[in-house]
């Protein structure tokens, strides 16, 4: 565990300050608990309670979920805690007006990198500095030059294996899937109130864990968070059987990326690629 | 009576069954004109109307699969023609995203088409039509969905 000192001092000032000016009803943020190898989330409701707060490398969750949830945002206007890479999920969030602007005050910190193995996120990541926020915390960052083709490694990889082996390979994984739907409930953006899953009438996603389900399942999850997933990894981090989804929301980001130049949640201002179109859209085999 | 599509089918009988999703106001007219003008065309394929290929929802594609559709076909009106201005554009995007998607897990992706037809190309219906049933009958049966299923209620 590598804690950076400098940010967990200043999140529990802004966040006792915030609190005792009753600027916020609550801060979002990371605690440690137990020894556990990851940071938690807590609810800091009262200012001595900042004390609470930490930043270190375990902390690879995605706090903006929270911000999704009704029940949550029914607490008041809140303080989160949010790295870069989390600040683009709450720009779609905001882009898609589930949350409001006013309704939320967006601690950053820089991070140069959490201990987040397996994902290439922190790897190719281009926002180590938060922009946009209401403050910002932690000791200056080194932006360092990515390179495009580290962005989307994960998809890549699996892009130069031939379609009989891609095949092979995702009906083993996903014949293992269990349909626990850890990878919606921990997705900031898979926020409807009424998922596909569970509508029956018609039934578009068989319910039962058997490979035809699973596929639909995960084509519909992955074709939902289109020209949205920033790529958190979250999906595949509470996977119980190991799924890489990233693979596949990469897959879908570099689609949108290489057709119509789109990179999810650069702006809260931005317009999703599939609520728009352009006439020199590419086509691709249109007979 | 409901067909079981689900069947295997009998390789000594097989023929290609396509879904075709043709928009009400372009494609679905061409194939009326290709009708009426008794234009002929193999009869492979199974069509659906919907209003605008902006209506066709990827899931409707993948169910066609699932129930054993050897290839699935969505046709609209050219860009620039949609009765609704826009659907086709919408279409465009989504289905051809989709379409990666299947090719990304490893689907052929020549089993999911996509044309533009006009309702004054009844010809250019039924050339497409003929080629896209010679296409599926090389392709052979597509067996991946149906039979994971039969696999797991056998």
């Amino acid at each position: 565990m590598k804690e950076n000192a400098s940010a967990t001092k200043s999140l529990r000032e802004t966040a006792s300050r915030l609190l005792s000016e009753e600027k916020v009803a609550a801060v979002i943020g990371y605690a440690r608990r137990n020894g556990a190898d990851m940071a938690v989330p807590v609810f800091v409701r009262r200012p001595e309670d900042a004390e609470q707060l930490v930043f270190d490398d375990g902390c690879f969750g995605n706090l903006a979920v929270y911000l999704a949830k009704s029940e949550v945002r029914a607490l008041g206007k809140l303080g989160i805690v949010v790295k870069g890479c989390d600040l683009r999920t709450v720009n779609v969030l905001l882009r898609e007006h589930v949350v409001d602007r006013d309704d939320v005050y967006l601690i950053g910190v820089r991070c140069a990198g959490v201990d987040d193995s397996g994902a290439t996120r922190c790897a190719a990541c281009e926002s180590h500095d938060p922009d946009g926020c209401d403050v910002v915390v932690g000791d200056p960052v080194d932006q360092p030059k990515v390179n495009a083709e580290d962005r989307y490694k994960d998809a890549a990889e699996m892009e130069t294996r031939s379609p009989e082996e891609r095949w092979e390979f995702w009906r083993r994984e996903l014949d293992r899937c269990i349909r626990c739907y850890a990878c919606r409930q921990a997705c900031p953006l898979c926020y409807c109130k009424r998922c596909i899953v569970e509508k029956t009438a018609p039934q578009w996603v068989e319910s039962s864990p058997h490979l035809r389900g699973n596929i639909a399942w995960h084509v519909a999850r992955a074709l939902h968070v289109t020209g949205r997933c920033v790529g958190c990894g979250q999906c595949e981090r509470v996977c119980p059987v190991g799924i890489p989804l990233n693979a596949v929301n990469q897959k879908m980001a570099k689609i949108v990326d290489e057709w119509f130049g789109f990179r999810s949640g650069q702006s809260p201002d931005e317009q999703g690629p599939f609520s728009t179109f352009s006439e020199d859209d590419p086509e691709i085999e249109i007979l | 009576m409901i067909q079981d599509n689900t069947q295997q089918p009998d390789a000594s009988k097989w023929q290609p069954r396509i879904v075709a999703f043709l928009c009400n106001w372009c494609s679905y007219a061409g194939a009326d004109l290709a009708g009426m003008s008794r234009f002929a065309y193999p009869a492979a394929i199974r069509i659906v109307r919907v209003p605008c290929s902006g209506r066709v929802d990827p899931m409707f594609v993948l169910k066609a699969f699932e129930r054993g559709a050897d290839m699935v076909l969505v046709s609209g009106c050219h860009p620039g023609d949609c009765h609704y201005t826009s659907g086709n554009y919408h279409a465009r995007r989504k289905l051809q995203a989709f379409r990666e998607l299947l090719s990304f897990f490893g689907v052929d992706p020549r089993r999911f088409k996509m044309s533009w037809v006009s309702a004054a190309e009844g010809g250019k219906w039924s050339s497409l039509v003929t080629e896209l049933t010679e296409e599926a009958r090389k392709l052979g049966p597509f067996e991946a969905f149906p039979s994971m299923v039969n696999a797991e209620t056998a």
